[in-house]
């Protein structure tokens, strides 16, 4: 991470009254969306644009002997056709992926199309590009690929196994610093080590040792990928994306296709949803390369299929846990192992996972033993809290599982065990001011939670969750335009109303209406370098950038003012978007006013700001279900849902809302229904939303928010992240109340009908 | 490549006239050849009403509807949808409902909602949870898209 260049302000702000900040505006971006006019990856259209479309391996694990592309180039309409031989060899380089990390370049271009090998079903193996789809569509079919199957390995314990068939021969275990001597199928091993584990134990008055399991999940967004690309003869590309990170496509672009990034540019569109599945790239340098070859834009869009076969998914994963409790609760030891699957290529999640997993908690003796594998699965990508929900689950189920059989309340274990500021953490680093112990007492004191429920099969389930929250780079330009009004330029694309909570921030500084500030997301060439939407830091971050702008503005207007009045400039301020004198002559004009002065002028206001702030705080959630089992089926129904959550400072609560709503049902989903399918040959059995089952609105009932607000000290207005903490309760609280219900704990994701009468019957 | 289709239709209340070949749908051709990409696309086979348009008064997934089987049918999309006074009460409520995220399942949502509230103008949260079950969001949990529908309602009684 960069060191931080961001001017912390003398002291925090959150205990002024707002004007903006708390309200509900109706998002700038409103009216496009709902009128069908905003414009999403595959609603681009170029003059000449050719459609592209991706020749996928129909093996989970097969050596590439041939390809055989005459054929589709001679097919009327067919302009271009390409295989990884296309891309400049990738080497040893590496690329930045922000909150992934460091990753290195050859597993990338190889995820993106196959160069000897294919890893997955539905890896990319070849791509065409045509007059029309459905042309491009006939084309693949031409293209003939000789591939040696192998057997494919599919489950991460099965791959972690001696004599498991390997994903890559050349792939070395990194165990705890050593490389192994054999290849493995272990990418890496890593270990965090707090206090003794055998005092710990030994305090314990109950120890419990358990396995958890977690299903293959797909973020599940909506729009599918899409990207076109256009290829100038001068070297010059631009590319339209739906992404998460404009300058992440780019930087992957460059380093995949070995361009300068001063001759790409990337223009993200409207984005239709992401949930971390669209950080990495995958169409984009395709279309690149098909657009040089064919010398014509070309658009590559994914269908339903190629998006579950080859984007996503979550880590399947398995998680060993072994705590122990004094009668009273006390959490006195906690030891795990956590196995999660990276797909074909290295890179899981699971050191987050580690961090998140006894976050909530202060436990003075832990051990976490984090394994990376690669299996014959798509390459994972981040997904909402990325590894935190398949290791809080864990902690979860077993806290409540020691609550029944300690009879303690499963707040009071919580609140107990909970979490303070200053309070060391499983991997060595002191809490910041957290808001664990506050959402935990609003949970406990709800209407909800005080309510008792009645009936048979039903029972009530609690769980928490941690997410650690990102900070990382973000860029704003802002510019006073003559009317008054604020352009707001932000280099974060927008997902679920940034544009609005970002400008917020920054009319809040100035004291005007959110409606005149005018926010748009812009494309790599008109903004400063900004990370992902990801790690739910854009509000936290780029809000904070356009905080910092609203205050240059405000300097600026101030040192106008005073110059207009020849008075000092500390005799100037302004408040609620009008500009005084303060040494008792009562001179004032509004913004509006001056703005109008200066414009005629030709004095440029306005302000370039990047910031990287550190401190973004952890954000806590903890929840409350009922549901009634259905002992006869298995089917589970969701009865009422409440979310508790520090969301810091709630800028504009109805969106932090929407976000505790979304995760919890994202979380439900990966709770009771969704999974990929895969048969004893390694191929995705349930590639469609039909197959693969999300939670529709038949599924549920209302979600109730409860939102608690201990700011964070580390950012101007106390904001925390809100966007990810939600999808990690949501499965420990539905076993718990499963096992409340009907008195079977099940600690296999997904908890679906068939999983529940199985449990049942093997109870009875 | 057999020979296109000449389909005639009403498409948003004016007569329109397309070339087409027999295996695009009607969303290829709302998207493609009309350049109307207001009807999204988020599955192509049926599952996720992104794609919602009105056709002859039903709520069908154009998706899975023929181009060349709209000939001589009405057809309503999400691009029709605002009047000579602005936003129709859906769209409105909508937004004042944050009913939308990312919003890329909103137009099929709204198409959803009108067709629903056109059948039944009382629509409970029951009945509005049973009719969307064919359209999915998978950012908002729902809870602000029915609430959204829900508030149409009386504003939809006024302006009968
Ligand atoms: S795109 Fe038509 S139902 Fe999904
Ligand atoms: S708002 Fe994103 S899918 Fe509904």
């Amino acid at each position: 991470m960069n060191p931080t260049q961001t001017m912390a302000p003398a002291q925090t702000e959150v205990e002024q009254k707002y004007k903006v900040i708390g309200t509900r505006p109706i998002r700038h971006d409103g009216v496009d969306k709902v009128t069908g006019r905003a414009v999403y990856g595959a609603d681009v259209q170029l003059p000449g644009m050719l459609h592209g479309k991706v020749l996928r391996s129909p093996h989970a694990h097969a050596n590439i002997k041939s390809i055989n592309t005459a054929k589709a180039e001679a097919l009327y309409g067919v302009k271009a056709v390409m295989t990884a031989a296309d891309f400049p060899d990738s080497g040893s380089r590496t690329a930045n992926l922000g909150e992934l990390g460091e990753v290195p370049l050859k597993p990338m271009c190889d995820n993106v199309m196959a160069s000897d090998k294919a890893v997955y079903h539905g890896h990319a193996v070849a791509a065409v590009a045509a007059t029309s789809p459905h042309i491009a569509e006939e084309a693949l079919g031409l293209i003939e690929v000789e591939y040696e199957v192998l057997p494919p390995v599919m489950d991460v314990l099965k791959a972690m196994d001696e004599d498991s068939p390997l994903v890559h021969e050349d792939l070395y275990t990194d165990e705890l610093g050593e490389k192994s001597a054999k290849p493995s199928n272990v990418a890496s091993h890593t270990r965090h080590v707090k206090g003794d584990l055998s005092q710990g134990f030994a305090a314990a008055d109950h120890v419990l040792e358990r396995e958890y399991r977690c299903a293959t999940v797909h973020q599940g967004y909506i729009e599918p990928h899409a990207a076109t690309a256009m290829w100038n003869p001068d070297g010059y590309l631009t590319m339209w994306v739906t992404t998460q990170g404009a300058f992440t496509v780019r930087t992957s672009v460059h380093q995949i296709l070995d361009i300068p990034v001063s001759k790409l540019k990337v223009i993200p569109t409207e984005i239709g949803g992401g949930f971390g599945g669209k950080i990495p790239v995958y169409g984009e340098p395709v279309a690149a390369v098909l657009s040089r070859k064919a010398r014509r834009p070309v658009k590559v869009v994914m269908d339903r299929t190629e998006v579950f076969q080859a984007t996503g998914p979550t880590s399947g994963s398995y998680v060993k846990l072994k705590m122990g409790v004094t009668n009273q609760g006390r959490i006195t030891a906690a030891e795990t192992m956590l196995a999660y699957e990276a797909g074909g290529y290295p890179g899981s999640i699971v050191a987050l996972g580690g961090i998140c997993m006894f976050a909530p908690y202060n436990i003075d003796n832990t051990t976490i033993d984090m394994y990376d594998v690669v299996v014959n699965k798509p390459k994972t990508a981040a997904y909402r809290a990325p590894g935190a929900p398949n290791s809080e689950f864990a902690v979860e189920c077993m806290l409540d599982e020691f609550c029944e059989r300690l009879g303690l309340d499963p707040m009071e274990i919580r609140l107990l065990n909970g979490a303070k500021e200053g309070d060391i953490q499983s991997h060595g680093i002191p809490h910041p001011r957290i808001g664990c112990i506050e959402t935990t007492e609003a949970a406990r004191d709800c209407e909800h939670y005080q309510t008792p429920l009645e009936g048979p099969n039903r029972g009530r389930g609690v769980a928490s969750g941690y997410w650690v929250n990102a900070g990382l780079t973000s860029s704003v330009t802002a510019r006073l335009n003559g009317d008054g009004t604020v352009t707001l330029q932000e280099g974060s694309t927008d997902i679920g109303g940034t544009r609005t909570s970002i400008a917020m921030q920054l009319a809040e500084v100035l004291g005007i209406p959110v409606e005149d500030v005018v926010p748009s997301v812009v494309d790599t060439d008109s903004v400063g370098y900004t990370e992902v939407t990801g790690g739910s830091r854009v509000t936290f971050a780029t809000g904070w950038a356009a905080y910092n702008a609203g205050q240059a503005i405000k300097s600026q207007l101030i040192e106008q003012a005073a110059d207009l009045w020849k008075v000092d400039k500390d005799q100037v301020s302004l408040a609620d978007g009008v500009i005084t004198t303060t040494n008792g002559d009562s001179r004032s004009m509004t913004i509006k006013e001056l703005a109008a002065d200066l414009s005629q002028k030709g004095i440029d206001v306005g302000s370039r700001e990047t910031v990287t702030p550190q401190n973004h705080g952890g954000a806590y959630a903890t929840h409350v279900v009922d549901v009634e089992v259905d002992p006869d089926t298995g089917k589970v129904t969701i009865l009422r849902y409440t979310a508790v959550q520090d969301a810091g400072r709630a800028i504009h609560p109805s969106y932090v809302e929407g976000q505790m709503q979304g995760g919890v049902v994202q979380g439900i989903g990966w709770a009771l229904n969704e999974e990929y399918f895969y048969n004893e040959d390694g191929l995705l059995m349930n590639s469609s939303f039909l197959d693969y089952r999300m939670p529709t609105s038949l599924d549920l009932p209302m979600i109730e928010t409860i939102i608690v607000e201990v700011p964070n000290p580390g950012h101007p207005y106390g904001v925390r992240g809100v966007g990810e903490v939600p999808i990690v309760p949501p499965q420990a609280a539905i076993s718990n109340a499963i096992a409340r219900a009907v008195g079977v704990r099940l600690g296999d994701l997904p908890m679906s009908p068939q999983t529940v009468v199985k449990a049942l019957s093997a109870k009875s | 490549m057999a020979a296109k289709v000449h389909v005639t239709a009403t498409l948003n209340g004016e007569p329109v006239e397309f070339l087409c070949e027999p295996r695009q749908s009607l969303l290829e051709v709302l998207r493609d050849e009309l350049k109307l990409t207001g009807s999204k696309e988020g599955c192509n086979n049926g599952n996720c009403g992104a794609c919602s348009v009105i056709l002859d008064g039903l709520l069908v997934d154009a998706c899975i509807v023929l181009g060349a089987e709209i000939d001589g049918c009405t057809v309503e999309t999400i691009e029709g949808l605002m009047g000579s006074d602005g936003l129709h009460p859906l769209q409105q409520t909508f937004l004042e409902n944050a009913a939308l995220q990312c919003g890329i399942c909103t137009p099929g949502f709204i198409m959803a909602g009108k067709a629903l509230l056109e059948k039944n103008p009382q629509a409970s949260e029951g009945d509005i949870r049973h009719w969307c079950a064919g359209n999915l969001c998978r950012c908002t949990g729902y809870d602000k898209i029915v609430r959204a529908i829900m508030d149409a309602e009386p504003q939809l009684e006024v302006k009968k």
